[in-house]
């Protein structure tokens, strides 16, 4: 049925797509991921802790990232801000608007985590002299990031699929440079079906990666 | 050792404490017992300023404080000289037994490691836990949590111990158990204030009884007097009720 034309086309085309999904999806995703992390942490210690005044803004930041489209977001940094004279080149874009993204989901799911853990644990740390940064890094931080791992991994995996957005602001991921694939051979259905498998390859390994460490942060509730 | 003058707390309208007053001697083993709402564990979490009093004073180890303006230093250096047991445990559910009886005494006592290490494996081994020190709350019965905390607690060689109600969630047969380690530091001379519903650890273990109601103290005494010799109504009421 698969003509060798075409045959030959897929197999063409499968290091032609890999090689910027190496070297684009992926290090997009991570480093922004990277940031994303540590916006949310923040964010939601910035919340869990009622500081005043900042968590006024935490839940700005917040209600403006989820409230408008990713997409729109990216056209705004890269098309829009060289209108005030900022021209950032596309890969940083991607990153910046990936990692307030993700960061402002990531740091609900967080919000919701260390909420989750019991009073209990502060109160018991507040006894035996620690002081809240100390119960926070020691004692909290670590039992609510394992309640927080598979929403988080949801979101990491979301991500990798995300970045085909960056296509748009003409970073060369997968997504682009099947499109040029497509551009050229003129085999839409096989190209686009052939990206979405390596996709599926990315994200299956993540999961396989999420089980792994799933077990490994479970080790304190193994009866 | 221990003086707590006119202790007052409202949760909204709600007076849960109505001025208590209390006194403990070094050594002393004071019950606090009461029905429920009395405001025994809202008092003792007053004592160690997990709730904050609206009013009263403590005189503590030679210094007075103003329990409802004090500062956060003062708070950490009376915590440094007491210690906690909870109803529910609240061990570290991370930690595993040795890292709970440690991790105050590294981290907020700046003890060095290896005398940490050792420190709570003795306490470990005095509440009989020896051989558990590996393991994971989660993987301990609720008896062997409690003598994980009470172990938590000693070891940081506290003036006196504040228990709230430390056998209320265990299974009957489990109790025994915590009560015995509870008994020994008694013996050894341990000041202790606790919240119970276990008469027979009032009557046999405790010193003194403080019976609380409606958020005032109702009676207060020596504990063989307080069993043998109630003096008020409500508390002859209570004991008849508790059957004692």
């Amino acid at each position: 049925m698969i003509s060798e034309r075409l045959y030959g086309i897929l197999l063409d085309s499968f290091w032609k797509i890999l090689l910027p999904g190496l070297k684009a999806t992926i290090p997009l995703t991570v480093i922004s991921f990277s940031f994303a992390m540590v916006i949310a942490v923040i964010m939601a210690l910035i919340q869990f802790a009622d500081i005043k005044g900042l968590k006024q803004l935490a839940r700005f930041y917040i209600w403006v990232i989820r409230g408008t489209p990713l997409l729109v977001q990216l056209y705004v940094i890269f098309y829009g801000l060289p209108g005030v004279g900022i021209v950032l080149d596309p890969f940083p874009s991607a990153v910046i608007v990936f990692s307030l993204n993700e960061g402002a989901y990531g740091a609900e799911i967080i919000r919701a985590a260390l909420e989750s853990v019991p009073k209990g644990q502060l109160e018991a740390g507040y006894c035996v002299g620690m002081s809240y940064m100390q119960i926070m890094r020691r004692i909290v931080l670590p039992q609510a990031l394992r309640t927080a791992f598979p929403s988080l991994s949801n979101s990491l995996i979301a991500m990798v699929k995300d970045t085909s957005l960056a296509a748009n602001i003409t970073v060369t991921e997968m997504f682009m440079a099947t499109q040029r694939i497509v551009a050229r051979t003129y085999e839409p259905l096989a190209l686009y079906c052939e990206v979405g498998l390596i996709y599926l390859i990315f994200s299956t390994v993540l999961t396989k990666l999420q089980h792994v460490g799933e077990k490994r942060l479970n080790f304190y509730l193994s009866r | 050792m221990l003086k707590i003058r006119d202790v007052r707390k409202n949760f909204g309208s709600l007076e849960v404490l109505r001025g208590v007053d209390l006194d403990v001697e070094k050594g002393d083993v004071v019950a606090i017992l009461g029905p429920s709402g009395s405001g025994k564990t809202t008092f003792l979490r007053c004592i160690n300023f997990l709730e904050t009093a609206d009013r009263g004073t403590m005189e503590f180890d030679g210094e007075n404080y103003d329990m409802s303006h004090i500062s956060r230093k003062e708070i950490r250096r009376i915590r440094r000289k007491t210690a906690f047991v909870f109803q529910n445990f609240n061990l570290f559910l991370n930690k595993t037994a040795l890292e709970n009886v440690t991790e105050g005494l590294i981290v907020a006592r700046k003890i060095p490691k290896a005398q940490a290490v050792d420190i709570g494996k003795r306490a470990l081994e005095k509440v009989g836990l020896s051989d558990r020190c590996g393991h994971y709350p989660g993987q301990l019965s609720g008896g062997q949590q409690q003598r994980v905390a009470i172990a938590r607690a000693i070891a940081a060689d506290p003036e006196i111990i504040f228990f709230d109600e430390p056998t209320s969630a265990l299974d009957p047969e489990l109790i025994g158990e915590v009560l015995e380690v509870m008994k020994n530091l008694a013996q050894e001379g341990m000041t202790m204030l606790v919240v119970t519903h276990e008469m027979n650890f009032a009557r046999n273990v405790s010193t003194k009884v403080m019976f609380m109601e409606d958020g005032q103290v109702a009676e207060a005494g020596g504990s063989k007097e307080f069993f043998e010799n109630p003096k008020g109504e409500r508390t002859r009421e209570f004991l008849r009720l508790v059957n004692v």
